[in-house]
């Protein structure tokens, strides 16, 4: 005896069939227009910039005249900014997250802690272009410089680095924390000996991801004060500085085709720099990741 | 019984988790340089006595003990008693073999470097790795990965490991029961090796285990009203063949359990 006769059973098997191969036609489709976006812009882009691009683009500074306008400064300033950002999310960031997973525990400070931190992702980033404002230009007397632009940025992917690392801490095994301690490790040896290194990996990931957001960031620098036209590089970390994104906003509104071109050709370059970022993170990853796999 | 020399006593040891009683009102001797075998069925405390002699439970946020566990006279649960000193002198290995991602050689030399030994490291090693009966296997390749081991030499390079911080006791949570026959067969053989130099606890769910490599045992069992208390404890050879009480001869005749 079965629940329902044959008849039935092969009409909704049929059905059930027909829901699948809908399903994966649906995810296809998904696929396809993700991917499809993004090959529209990247082959539009090479349209427009590929030409911009030769190495007096990469070496002079802005200009008023299209074709001597260069991205020296806003690259160098990019360049700086995420890293001082990468470095201070890194470092505060992990120490944050290790906090909260090895000393805090289960306490209600690091529930709702954790809480606030996960909210904190969702600000909007010009929120923090004030707050880095307020806090480093005028209160710490920073100016508006690279080192201000940087800790602006750092606040600002704390949360994704936090988040993430925290995510890494909590996937170690408890069977190594154990081992540790059963041979008189204190709690500090177990994390600096066995947590961190199993962890680094995924806390890369995170700052990876950070750092391809920071890089990207123009509203909260320009909250900030970040300058738009930079005919210098930034020379100290406390020089003033532009970053790629507003070089290229800055471009795109102007109306002469030169400046289009030059704000594709800018584009391009960011890509690059952030491609080249995170393969470097991936190597890196990977070579932590597959050193001790049995 | 009277003549039993202990190395480690409880003394109306209790262990909550939460308001939950998870070991009752034990006493216990343990013999020096024997091996003591904790029996019971699942659910009885026995992992959770065992992690109390060398204060793994502390890393349970939820786990109170009540009552003293005397090493050589030192109560382990005193004001001024500090875990990690403990564990260096209480080694332990656990129930699914847990080396270190690491070399074969850094898994051995880890205990010694985090307690700061200054002697020879490498000679350290060898000895450990020497008196876990693995060193034949693993001398050609003390740089690979402990990882690329099968589980029987994982175990009992997690046996090494912990000899290798010179502990005078060494407890075993179940180290067979992720293992096949043969790699527990040479894990038994080793642990009647070492009982000549080390005082060893082990916890199993195997009773064959218990009566083929234990001096001493301790059947704990679990009742409705009561968690986690002791039936009986003697001599192996007497709990196997001659309980004194009901449950004991109920529990090891496979009558339940």
């Amino acid at each position: 005896m079965s629940v329902i006769s044959q008849s039935e059973f092969q009409r909704r098997r049929a059905r059930r069939k027909w829901m699948g191969r809908a399903f994966f036609g649906l995810c296809l489709l998904s696929v396809t227009i993700a991917l499809g976006m993004l090959a529209l812009l990247l082959v539009y882009l090479l349209i427009q910039g590929a030409t911009g691009i030769d190495w007096s683009f990469l070496t002079s500074f802005a200009s008023r005249h299209p074709d001597k306008a260069g991205i020296k400064a806003a690259m160098l300033g990019s360049i700086y900014v995420v890293i001082v950002a990468g470095v201070v999310s890194f470092t505060l960031g992990v120490a944050t997250a290790l906090y909260l997973e090895e000393y805090a525990g289960r306490s209600k400070f690091a529930k709702i802690a954790k809480i606030n931190i996960a909210n904190l992702a969702g600000v909007p980033s010009i929120v923090y272009g004030i707050l880095g404002l307020q806090i480093f230009v005028h209160s710490l007397h920073l100016g508006k410089s690279v080192l201000a632009g940087g800790f602006t940025l750092a606040l600002l992917v704390l949360p994704i680095v936090i988040v993430a690392a925290g995510e890494a801490v909590r996937a170690v095994p408890p069977s190594l924390r154990e081992g540790s301690y059963a041979l008189g490790a204190t709690r500090w040896q177990v994390i600096w000996h066995m947590v961190i290194p199993q962890a680094f990996p995924g806390i890369l990931t995170g700052v990876i991801l950070a750092v391809s957001r920071a890089i990207g960031e123009t509203a909260p620098l320009i909250a900030m004060g970040a300058l738009t036209f930079v005919p210098f590089t930034p020379d100290s970390p406390l020089s003033r500085f532009t970053v790629l994104p507003i070089q290229i906003f800055n471009w795109t509104s102007r109306p002469q085709a030169g400046f289009q071109e030059a704000a594709a050709a800018g584009i391009i370059v960011l890509l690059v720099i952030l491609l080249v970022m995170n393969a470097g993170a991936v190597i890196l990853r990977n070579r932590f990741q597959n050193k001790w796999e049995g | 019984m009277q003549n039993l020399d202990p190395i480690l006593q409880t003394r109306g040891l209790s262990v909550y988790y939460d308001a939950k009683k998870a070991v009752t009102d034990v006493d216990l001797d343990v013999a020096r340089n024997r091996i003591t075998a904790i029996i019971g069925p699942s659910g009885c405390g026995k992992s959770t006595l065992l992690r109390c002699f060398n204060r793994m439970n502390d890393l349970i946020p939820s786990a109170r003990v009540e009552g003293q566990v005397l090493f050589d006279g030192l109560d382990l649960y005193g004001h001024d008693v500090d875990p990690t000193e403990i564990r260096y002198e209480i080694g332990m290995v656990f129930q699914r073999p847990n080396p270190f991602p690491k070399s074969i050689y850094d898994n051995v030399a880890f205990g010694p470097r985090i307690n700061g030994f200054q002697g020879d490291i490498a000679e350290l090693v060898e000895r450990s790795l020497v008196r876990a009966a693995l060193w034949d296997e693993v001398k050609d390749r003390l740089k690979a990965s402990a990882l690329s081991l099968s589980g029987g030499q994982q175990q009992r390079l997690c046996i090494a490991r912990a000899l290798a911080v010179e502990p005078r006791v060494i407890l075993m949570d179940e180290p067979c029961s992720a293992l096949d026959p043969i790699a527990t067969l040479a894990i038994e053989e080793l642990m009647r090796e070492l009982s000549e130099d080390y005082s060893i606890i082990i916890v199993t769910h195997n009773m064959q285990q218990a009566a083929r490599v234990s001096h001493y045992t301790a059947f704990l069992m679990v009742e409705e009203a009561r968690v986690g208390f002791l039936v009986e404890f003697g001599e192996s050879r007497q709990i196997f063949t001659n309980p004194k009480d009901e449950r004991t001869e109920a529990y090891i005749t496979g009558r339940f359990g």
